[in-house]
Formats: structure tokens, C-alpha cells, sequence
């Protein structure tokens, strides 16, 4: 099946979720609406044309000028069909949570932590949501986030220097 | 109440018991132990909840991220040749692993493609390198577990490599040796020879790593059966390389999606059957034997060529050059200062490293530095696989199980 073909197989079955489909430098990725998410996600799965078995990465952007914040992206391949594929799905800041995909690929659970620890999505159903790579604790926020200072919050410029020279 | 809290609660008297008044009767529930952050085995800081029942695994919950630096973070903050030292600090065994998967992301983005020479080159470093990273695995792994003699060994003939990269970039670990669109520096007379050398002098030492460890039966014992995996639960867990591959599934990048010089070399994809610790040992020692076939293909078939894309514009110029030309010093200057102006777009270019598939995917809005640089690390997904595969084992099978994954935790953590 090539990519063309897929993205409009989906068109066609999800003609009320699907937003679109970009091609480019050979990679299909397609935008839907937080909603269909999932059972978008489930039919890419189970249909056995789709067979999208092996989860490759789940990743997120943060887009802060725009009306719907994040973008949460899943990559997925066939192992038999030798095909991938990049869902996104957009969400606003108010409401940042969409569903968990840990019931179809059992992977998700700690790609979908990360996300979470990094940029503060939530995944709806998901078995153990906590930050993963950074403390329980961690009270400064989401460091992926573009507001997320680059180069810290100006803690060492704060610091006080021993004058070397008084003694 | 001497005991309130349930946890502490060692011994309850049974009031039914005849004597009980001296007999304890002896706790049933769950004990928790930490092992980690400082363990040797666990090749970096990594802990592990364990609960055990009696010594037997009921669940374990890894705390990562002790070794977490925020690199995705700091890849926002440089231009994307600014990238390649920080990818030497990913998996830092096999540092030059990392280099290739990143710059081949960035060419993939900005659409260039190599000189043949320069693919071949590529190819066979990075293939020095698995020969690395496995000789490595195989000998820490084995410690891990007991067997000592196999590590003296591997290190003995990984010596030889280390050396080797020493004289081919100067730095043993963080190598930094391949370039956006190319390669640092060609191979030298004396670094061919070097090679050479090694490729007849290496394959009989693997025949006697596999002798000091199929011989050892307590570390036959303890790796045959030990972590078993179906390939489904494999495949949706996201494992990959040798890992996936000792389940029996047939996923190499290098077959599946070919790159680099790698489509025109005749190498065999081991694979496992039963999907335990041995096999996924099997794999790697039949892949240390398929390396070393690629690279005497690679050294056959390569020619005399440029090392690097004639793309000015996002390609360094030659630092010879660089010294003696000030239109290559003012180019090398711009690239480095304000970096090339990429596409606006995003692409996911995966590699096969020696761990699994390492992956880089990158959203650019134009300009210099990428917007968003995620890293696709095996391992920190093998790490969600380590609850699944270790229940019901014994508290000593914890440790075959990390190692099973070969896992490094400063990609981990990133």
C-alpha cells in the first residue's frame, strides 16, 4: 500500500476526525482531532491492510503562539507491511490530555511518561502517569516547553562569589 | 502496639496455635528492596524498586533519569553542527554509532546524499564500532553474572579498536568523527593496515570467547531461559535489535530500510527462536562474525573518491583548507556561528545501532537550529520492557536481565 493510498483509506473511513496529510521527504504524516484519536490509533492497528504493530516513538511539540498549544506525535511501522506512519494530534493548554494508546501498544507507557515529564500532556487511562526522567518532586514546571528557560532561570548570577583577594 | 505499621510487621503471633505464645507465624506480604543507584551492575546510576516474594520477582519499577541532562533541551539552544559532540554523550560506548544516526537525520533533512566513498567510510566505522559495542556487552554481561575470564578478553581485542580510533580521530570514547554530509578525515595508510591486521586476527578470538562462555555451565544455566520474551509482546513493546531479534522477528534497519553502503554488502540478519537471554547472546556473537564480513566487503569495494558532499552551503570545507583559504575560513565561520537554513518540515531518520534502533526526529521552522530534537533511544524502551520480562525470576536474574538489554544509561536518560 503506498502512502497515498493510505492516507486516503483513512480520509475515507474518518472523514469527521481526519484534518490532513503531509508528505514529505517520503514520510506520511497525518493530522486528526484529539477525539478520533484513539480509535483512529486502533484501526491502524488492527486492520490487517494497516497492521501498524511496532511503535516507534512518541514525541511532542509545543507551538505557544498557536490556539491548540501542543502537538503530541506517535510514529508507527510495520514490521510486516514495512510501512510507517506519524499521527499528530493537536491540544490546548487548558485542556492538555488525550487518550492513552498504552492498551494497544503496550510500548506507550513510557514513551507516554516522558511526554508527560517533558511537556506536561496528561494521557487519559494511562496505568502509571508520573514524571519518569525527572524527581517525583519536581516543582519548576515542563522543560520542553518553549517558556522553559534555554539557559536556566538566572540562579548563577545570584550565586555569591568568595572575594578571593579580601583575606 | 509495639508494631502499628503493616510493613513492619515481621512476625504475628497466631492466637490458634498450640504455644503460640513462642511460636511466630512468618509474614506473607511483599518485601521491597532498592537495588541501584550505585550497583555495578547496572552500568551507570539506575535504581529498581524490586518487590520480591521470598526471592522470587512479583514487580519492579525502574527509577531513571539520574543521569538525565536535557540534551533534547539543549539541541534547541545550538546549530545542528553544534549537535554531533553532544551525541558522543549519548550512548557513550559506542560514540561513533550515535554521530552516524544523527548526521544521517540532518541529511535526510536537508536532502543531501554522500559520495560513495564517503558511505563507505561511514559503513565501516560504524560497523568497528558494533564490533565495539559487542565485544564490550559481551564482556561486561558475563562479569555481571560471574564469569570473569570472558572480560579480559573482550577488553584485550577491544584495545586494539580503541587504538585504532585513537589514531583515526584522536579520541577513544567521544569521537566525533562524522560529518554533516561526510566525514571527518580519510583513512590513512597505516589505519588500513591497522585494519587489515585485525580482521584476520579477530575472527579466531570470537570462537574462543564462545568456548569460555558455552563451556561454563553456570553461566549457561543462567542465561538459558532466563528474560524470555514472545515476539508479540516484543513487537509491542517497541524493543529492537538484537533484543527483537532474539524473539525471531526479522526487523534490521540495515535490510528493512538500507542505507549507507550497506545495500551493496552480502551480510546474514541472525535470529533467535526462543527469545531468552542465550539467544539474544547468540545473536550478538553471530553478528560480531557478519561485521567483520561487511567491512572486508566495504575495503574491497571502496574507491578512490571525495569524503564529503560538495553541498557548500551546510558542508564543512576541509580543514586543511580552512587554515590557507579565507573563503573556507569564512564559510566554516557562518556554519558555525549561525549554522545553514533547513527546510521548514520534520522527518524521523531511524538507525541501527548495535543497541537498537536509535532515532532522531526533528522538527525545523527554518533557520539554524532545530525546533524540537527528539531522541529515540533503545534503550530507555527496553527499560519499560525490564517489569514485563523479570517477574517470576529470582532476585539474581535482575541483573542477566539488565544486561540482556545492554543497556547505557547516559542514552537512557539523555
Amino acid at each position: 500500500m503506498s502512502l497515498q493510498e493510505l492516507a486516503s483509506r483513512l480520509q475515507e473511513d474518518f472523514a469527521t476526525g481526519f484534518i490532513k496529510a503531509v508528505e514529505w521527504r517520503g514520510e506520511l504524516a497525518v493530522t486528526v482531532m484529539r477525539g478520533r484519536l484513539h480509535e483512529i490509533a486502533q484501526f491502524l492497528h488492527d486492520d490487517p491492510a494497516m497492521d501498524f504493530d511496532y511503535i516507534v516513538h512518541v514525541s511532542s511539540v509545543d507551538w505557544p503562539d498557536d490556539e491548540e498549544r501542543f502537538e503530541v506525535v506517535y510514529e508507527f511501522y510495520s514490521i510486516r507491511k514495512r510501512h510507517r506512519i506519524r499521527l499528530k494530534t493537536r491540544v490546548p493548554e487548558s485542556d492538555c490530555i488525550v487518550d492513552s494508546l498504552t492498551d494497544l501498544w503496550k510500548g506507550a507507557d513510557f514513551m507516554e511518561r516522558e511526554v508527560y515529564d517533558m511537556m506536561g500532556i496528561r494521557f487519559r487511562n494511562h496505568p502509571d502517569l508520573r514524571r519518569i526522567l525527572l524527581p517525583d518532586d519536581y516543582t519548576e514546571g515542563y522543560p520542553l516547553r518553549k517558556d522553559f528557560p534555554l539557559r536556566g532561570k538566572g540562579w548563577r548570577d545570584t550565586f555569591e562569589f568568595l572575594d578571593e583577594t579580601a583575606r | 502496639m509495639a508494631f502499628e505499621d503493616q510493613r513492619t510487621t515481621v512476625y504475628k503471633l497466631d492466637p490458634a496455635h498450640p504455644g503460640s505464645e513462642t511460636l511466630p507465624t512468618l509474614r506473607s506480604e511483599e518485601l521491597l528492596l532498592n537495588m541501584g543507584p550505585q550497583h555495578p551492575a547496572t552500568h551507570g546510576v539506575l535504581k529498581v524498586i524490586l518487590e520480591l516474594e521470598g526471592e522470587r520477582l512479583v514487580k519492579s519499577t525502574p527509577v531513571l533519569g539520574f543521569l538525565h541532562r536535557g540534551v533534547e533541551k539543549l539541541a534547541e539552544d545550538g546549530t545542528y553542527h553544534q549537535f554531533i559532540p553532544h551525541t558522543d554523550r549519548l550512548d557513550y560506548v559506542c560514540a561513533m554509532y550515535n554521530n552516524f544516526a544523527y548526521c544521517r537525520a540532518i541529511e535526510k533533512l536537508m536532502n543531501i546524499t554522500l559520495p560513495d566513498r564517503a558511505e563507505y567510510l561511514r559503513t565501516i566505522v560504524a560497523e568497528v564500532q558494533r564490533i565495539i559495542g559487542h565485544q564490550f556487552w559481551l564482556g561486561t554481561q558475563a562479569l555481571d553474572i560471574g564469569a570473569m575470564t570472558v572480560f579480559f578478553y573482550c577488553f584485550r581485542d577491544r584495545e586494539i579498536l580503541m587504538d585504532w580510533f585513537d589514531e583515526l580521530c584522536g579520541a577513544r570514547l567521544t569521537t566525533s568523527w562524522y560529518r554533516i554530509g561526510g566525514v571527518e578525515r580519510d583513512f590513512t595508510a597505516s589505519l588500513l593496515d591497522k585494519l587489515k591486521q585485525f580482521l584476520d586476527y579477530f575472527p579466531p578470538k570470537i570462537d574462543e570467547y564462545v568456548v569460555f562462555l558455552e563451556k561454563n555451565r553456570i553461566w549457561v544455566g543462567r542465561t538459558k531461559g532466563v528474560a524470555i520474551i514472545s515476539a508479540e509482546d516484543a513487537v509491542s513493546f517497541g524493543l529492537s535489535g538484537p533484543t527483537l531479534r532474539g524473539s525471531g522477528v526479522d526487523y534490521d534497519l540495515r535490510k528493512a530500510e538500507p542505507y549507507s553502503a550497506y545495500p551493496k554488502c552480502e551480510f546474514s540478519v541472525p535470529l533467535g527462536k526462543n527469545g531468552d537471554t542465550y539467544d539474544r547472546y547468540w545473536i550478538r556473537v553471530q553478528e560480531l562474525y557478519e561485521s567483520v564480513k561487511i567491512i572486508r566487503q566495504c575495503l574491497e569495494q571502496m574507491q578512490e573518491g571525495p569524503i564529503m558532499a560538495d553541498v557548500p552551503s551546510v558542508t564543512l570545507p576541509p580543514k586543511q583548507r580552512v587554515f590557507t583559504n579565507l573563503e573556507s575560513m569564512i564559510q566554516q565561520f557562518k556554519l558555525f556561528s549561525q549554522g545553514f537554513d533547513a527546510p521548514p518540515g520534520e522527518i524521523y531518520c531511524g538507525t541501527e545501532a548495535h543497541k537498537g534502533e536509535l532515532g532522531f526526529y526533528i522538527v525545523s521552522t527554518g533557520g539554524g537550529k532545530p525546533y524540537r530534537l527528539k531522541i529515540r533511544a533503545p534503550s530507555f524502551i527496553h527499560m519499560g520492557a525490564f517489569d514485563h520480562m523479570s517477574r517470576g525470576y529470582m532476585i539474581s536474574d535482575a541483573v542477566t536481565i539488565f544486561g540482556t538489554y545492554d543497556i547505557v544509561m547516559g542514552e537512557c536518560d539523555r
